[in-house]
């Protein structure tokens, strides 16, 4: 059985089709990305794997159920926005995370804040952009799920935070756990990718191991994404 | 070591490579037991299934051995570890004509220039 399985599923708001018939199997053990220019559907396949949204029609298996209360045990989600309480301190946040999750390791994440020198008694609303993109990477890479789903993690920090976040990545998700990393910064992080989606105009154009690829085309994906997308 | 990759080529195999290295130049040493693989992922900064494609590259070439329940291991073999090196080694020295062809410099000028050298990289400023 996949992990995740999606069934010719489409998405239409007002009768524009979002998401056009996606066939897509990810396998455990796997790092796969996601890949796709802005508006290309990236986000609205992600939140219906979360439940956020509801299908259109086809269908959504994880781990052979669909998305529900047991769904969000499976997976540990990263949304592209923060959805923490700004006047909360980090120290309110672990608790909630533990009440939450019965999955969530708190040790896990007090070392990792630990490792940032962050004092847990810090609002969120006191904490930089970078730091609390670092901080909310951190609550979801300490659950131990099966299935990690992050959208943009990447987005708007400088190089060092990038590597923090690459790094915490690879030395955090499960073995056996999978992770999709949906981005369009596609250079900085396709060094961690097993797999490739490229996902353009809510339609999988390809789905290939990242070294098969590279082989095949003698270029870097983030190369052979421009040349498949060229604007 | 520093692991710096090249996007466009395969990472695995640019992987085999600098662990290859490692092991003919001595730095990893005959029978050391290598660290897990998820451990030589993160001091790699890659995907652990990456590096266990590698080492699966490095056991199959005989440079790497698995010792049951224990790990893996760095060959103890000399001859084939001399006999990888002297491949790496020809490898360059082909590169290393062509670059001089490239410029006008025959292989018999090149060797030349190596003996006037004698071994001694700095000398090249002296020549």
């Amino acid at each position: 059985m996949e992990l995740l399985e999606c069934k010719n599923l489409c998405k239409e708001f007002d009768h524009k089709e979002i998401l056009k018939n996606i066939n897509l199997k990810i396998p455990k053990g796997k790092i796969i990305g996601l890949l796709g220019k802005n508006g290309a559907g990236k986000t609205t396949l992600i939140k219906l794997i979360n439940d956020l949204l509801t299908p259109t029609s086809g269908e959504i298996l994880i781990n052979g159920k669909n998305p529900g209360i047991l769904s969000k045990e499976i997976i540990s989600y990263l949304p592209e926005r923060t959805y923490l309480d700004k006047d909360m301190n980090i120290k309110q946040v672990l608790v909630y995370f533990e009440e939450f999750y019965s999955n969530f390791n708190s040790n896990k994440a007090e070392k990792l804040l630990k490792d940032l020198n962050l004092d847990i008694n810090t609002k969120i609303s006191k904490m930089s952009k970078g730091m609390q993109e670092k901080l909310q990477l951190i609550l979801v890479m300490s659950r131990e799920a099966q299935l990690y789903i992050l959208d943009e993690p990447l987005g708007g920090v400088d190089p060092a935070t990038r590597d923090y976040i690459l790094d915490t990545i690879l030395s955090n998700f499960n073995e056996g756990a999978s992770v999709v990393i949906s981005t369009h910064l596609i250079a900085d992080i396709e060094r961690i990718l097993d797999e490739v989606i490229f996902v353009d105009n809510g339609e999988i154009r390809l789905m290939s191991s990242a070294d098969e690829l590279r082989t095949k085309e003698k270029a870097s994906i983030d190369e052979i994404f421009r040349r498949y997308f060229k604007c | 070591m520093d692991y710096i990759f090249d996007n466009e080529r395969p990472i695995y195999i640019q992987l085999v490579e600098m662990l290859r290295i490692e092991i003919v130049s001595g730095k990893m040493k005959q029978g050391e037991r290598l660290p897990s693989v998820r451990e030589l992922a993160l001091i790699a900064r890659v995907n652990p299934n990456t590096m266990q494609k590698a080492l699966v590259e490095l056991e199959e070439e005989g440079l790497v051995y698995t010792e049951r329940t224990n790990g893996k291991f760095v060959t103890t073999n000399s001859e084939l570890i001399n006999n990888i090196k002297k491949e790496l080694a020809q490898e360059k020295i082909k590169k290393f004509l062509n670059d001089m062809e490239n410029i006008g410099i025959t292989c018999d000028e090149a060797i030349v220039y190596l003996q006037k050298l004698g071994g001694d990289i700095n000398g090249i400023t002296r020549m």
